[in-house]
């Protein structure tokens, strides 16, 4: 039974360590066009992610537009929307061509990204439910931007009110309170009571939200500069 | 391929501007001419690379300058029989020929179309057979941006279909392939693969290689010429890349060589510009600002110290423009983020100079701002191409402009998002903790507003970086908190000095009969940041304070110090 289970899986990982092979070795072929675009369904089922080979797809349709397919850029746009904070949205649409982006779902899509660049969560969440259709097609949607709404506050926030943390990742009530539980038992999360409004989390402390934390390595010397003196040191 | 092309043949008609009347016979070939081919000949079957490298720069430039001001130079049907027909030397002087029609002439359809042919013959000969030259670097990194630089000139003339000719049409369904963006690409990495030169730039680090320390060229016998090309191709993929609007994988085809230091690439001064004017233009696009701005501060302060020994050079109008650009660059760079320390004296006051009133105004984000940010952009950025074959339906259409503003359109978007986050970080650098109500007040928008700003803040302000670590360029920063409870009044009050003043409004009041002279100043300030409402979300602000640089200044008075010893050791005393 298991020898059965993993076969398939096995096939995948064969699958995709070909494409990324394809993409690092022969990246300007018409002819990968196909296993590019298989490539991206995979990654939307499997929930991975690759952006070189998306790139790589998308400047391939750059360079044929009549063979580009709609409905793969928007699944790709979705996957890196998913990858925030990295970039990879603004990438992408660099070599999408504007008369494309006009498109309904396009448009939709950047609006979303931008609500997100802009830390404007309540509308996002607001929108997304508007086009379920668009965002649920792609598993694990939610927990990415759940995942990236938590490091924007981690970066702000010391410490974050309840209500404000809901709103950012779009969870209340029962479900909220196992969701903190969660994150107090993995993350390093603690829950302190707020004076009668509520409860306070406490975020884990990193260099960007509690500055004592911060490195400062503007006075470390590089090892490569101390071998220059070694011969006088003797 | 295309060896006999006969210039009188080609029809006036596919010339837009009618310069090239051939009012000169292109089999002449002054004396001048022929003894620099024959020559240059000589000295490349000899390998002098010094002797080559004088006559490539300097004699064909001269003679360009005194006899082919605005003719081509004699076909190469004329001069080949002084080479003894050497195949390659016929292609040389043809790379040579086309490049010098696209500098001082205007090329017409059928001569971008035979260059291409005559590209294809020359790499495939350094691709498929053994070649045994040595050519200077200058060359070889000549050779590639041209190849660039045509097929980016091939994309702009083609995208212009409104006013073709019917034979400029025919040609260009029937020569298809020509300048093909597929057959660009995969010449350029045809180089670094054939080349292995990544793997020789792997290799050297551990000293079983030696490329950088011969600066490419090749002592033991061999050539130089597929290696250094395969070096300088990666350069070529950057900027091709860049051109598509591709910048992360432009960036990754520059991965393997190392800008922190000198390399073959900073041996020829146009390749370091171009190297670095990308790297930085894919970074500022990547919201990388602090890397752009590193590099773009080393290329000016360079090109600063070191023009003037290019005055004489022909790129020397190009090493100009080009400092322009980044100048320009540089000053949106640190206009979207303030890390005025990265940047040189020199540097600095070059940059005020040129730009120091626009980028004034382009902090103020309003609309102007937006031109001006459009402005700089569209001069300095790269002439962006379509690199589809264009679609020959009626009505024809102009489209060269397409790509440059989809470009630009993405850039002010960006721009436009970080439009408030100039007043956050006035307000930042006045205070060192203030209430979220009190800067919702001062910049007159409500608190869940502020707190989406603060949020954009934050992430505009941490770039994540190719590795996807986390990084900070903000030069001020800050963090919340929220209002805490403490008892021990009078010794926190104390201690506050500089920290965060965090009291609920049962405190307000004792605080409040309290006016001794200790607490005075605190007192105020404690007045001040909760004026309006109670139990605020403190923000704290952090700046990050210029630290002393101890131990470069150790090392170098180390330095010196050994070597004055050294220096009165040697002194003999009578």
């Amino acid at each position: 039974m298991r020898r059965e289970r993993e076969t398939p899986k096995q096939q995948q990982q064969q699958v995709s360590y070909t494409v990324e092979h394809l993409v690092a070795v022969n990246p300007y072929n018409p002819d990968i066009l196909p296993d590019l675009e298989n490539y991206v369904n995979e990654q939307v089922s499997s929930q991975t992610y690759s952006l070189d080979a998306n790139l790589c797809l998308l400047r391939l349709y750059q360079f044929e537009p009549e063979r580009m397919s709609n409905q793969i850029v928007a699944r790709i746009l979705v996957k890196a929307l998913m990858a925030m904070p990295a970039p990879d949205f603004s990438l992408c649409l660099f070599l999408i061509p504007e008369r494309v982006q006009m498109e309904e779902q396009f448009k939709t899509l950047i609006v979303l990204s931008h609500y997100l660049e802009t830390g404007r969560f309540r509308q996002f969440w607001d929108e997304a439910a508007k086009s379920r259709h668009i965002v649920e097609a792609v598993p694990g949607f939610e927990q990415a931007i759940q995942s990236y709404a938590i490091h924007v506050l981690s970066l702000t926030y010391e410490k974050i009110q309840r209500p404000v943390l809901a709103e950012a990742i779009n969870i209340e009530g029962l479900s909220l309170d196992k969701f903190l539980e969660y994150q107090a038992a993995n993350s390093g999360w603690i829950l302190e009571k707020g004076h009668g409004r509520g409860q306070l989390i406490v975020l884990p402390q990193n260099e960007f939200n509690h500055p004592e934390l911060k490195k400062s390595d503007a006075d470390s010397v590089p090892l490569e500069h101390i071998t220059r003196i070694f011969p006088i040191l003797g | 391929m295309a060896t006999n092309y006969d210039y009188e043949e080609a029809p006036a008609t596919y010339d837009e501007a009618h310069r090239q009347d051939l009012g000169y016979d292109p089999n002449f070939v002054p004396d001048s001419v022929k003894s620099l081919v024959v020559h240059l000949y000589r000295h490349i079957r000899e390998k002098n690379v010094y002797e080559i490298h004088q006559m490539y720069e300097i004699s064909f430039q001269t003679l360009s300058d005194r006899l082919f001001k605005d003719t081509p130079w004699p076909s190469v049907d004329a001069v080949a029989h002084f080479v003894d027909n050497d195949q390659v030397f016929c292609l040389l002087y043809r790379e040579m020929w086309f490049r010098h029609i696209y500098a001082r002439l205007s090329p017409t359809l059928k001569q971008r179309i035979d260059s291409w042919d005559n590209y294809c013959s020359l790499f495939q000969v350094v691709l498929h057979s053994v070649v045994n030259m040595q050519l200077p670097n200058q060359w070889l990194w000549d050779m590639v941006d041209e190849f660039v630089y045509q097929f980016q000139s091939f994309c702009q003339y083609r995208a212009k279909m409104k006013n073709k000719t019917e034979q400029e049409i025919a040609l260009l369904r029937q020569y298809d392939q020509a300048w093909n963006v597929y057959g660009v690409l995969n010449y350029l990495q045809a180089f670094v693969e054939k080349s292995n030169i990544i793997q020789i730039l792997e290799q050297e680090k551990e000293g079983l290689e030696q490329f950088t320390a011969t600066d490419g060229y090749d002592y033991s016998g061999g050539s130089n010429v597929l290696k250094v090309l395969g070096y300088f191709s990666m350069v070529g993929l950057l900027r091709v890349h860049c051109l598509l609007g591709d910048y992360q994988t432009g960036l990754k085809c520059l991965l393997p060589i190392d800008i922190s230091q000198q390399g073959v690439y900073t041996s020829v001064i146009g390749s370091h510009i171009t190297t670095i004017y990308h790297y930085g233009f894919a970074n500022l696009m990547l919201r990388r600002y602090v890397d752009a701005i590193r590099e773009f501060n080393k290329m000016l302060l360079y090109i600063y110290k070191t023009k003037q020994y290019h005055q004489k050079s022909p790129q020397y109008e190009q090493i100009l423009k080009k400092n322009e650009q980044m100048y320009a660059l540089l000053a949106i760079c640190l206009s979207l983020c303030p890390q005025v320390k990265l940047v040189e004296e020199t540097v600095n006051s070059q940059l005020r100079e040129k730009y120091g009133e626009k980028m004034a105004r382009m902090q103020r984000y309003d609309d102007e701002a937006f031109a001006i940010y459009d402005e700089l952009f569209s001069y300095a950025c790269p002439k962006f191409i379509t690199p589809s074959a264009p679609s020959f339906e009626e009505p024809l259409v102009n489209y060269n402009q397409d790509a440059y503003r989809l470009q630009l359109k993405l850039f002010l978007y960006e721009v436009k998002q970080q439009q408030l986050l100039s007043g956050v970080r006035t307000f930042l650098k006045v205070y060192s903790t203030i209430s979220l109500g009190k800067l919702a007040n001062y910049m007159e928008v409500d608190d869940p507003t502020l707190r989406t700003i603060l949020l954009t803040y934050k992430h505009k302000t941490h770039a994540v970086d190719s590795e996807g670590k986390v990084i900070s360029n903000a030069d001020v920063d800050f963090y919340i908190d929220d209002v805490r409870k403490t008892f021990s009044l009078c010794k926190y009050l104390c201690a506050a000095e500089k920290m965060c003043f965090k009291l609920p409004c049962v405190l307000y009041n004792f605080i409040a009969a309290d006016t001794d002279g200790i607490h005075k100043q605190l007192w105020t300030n404690l007045r001040l940041a909760f004026q309006v409402t109670l139990l605020q979300d403190m923000i704290h602000v952090v700046e990050s304070k210029p630290v002393k640089r101890y131990g470069d200044y150790f090392l170098r008075q180390i330095v010196k110090l050994e070597g004055v010893i050294n220096d009165m050791d040697r002194i003999k005393l009578d």
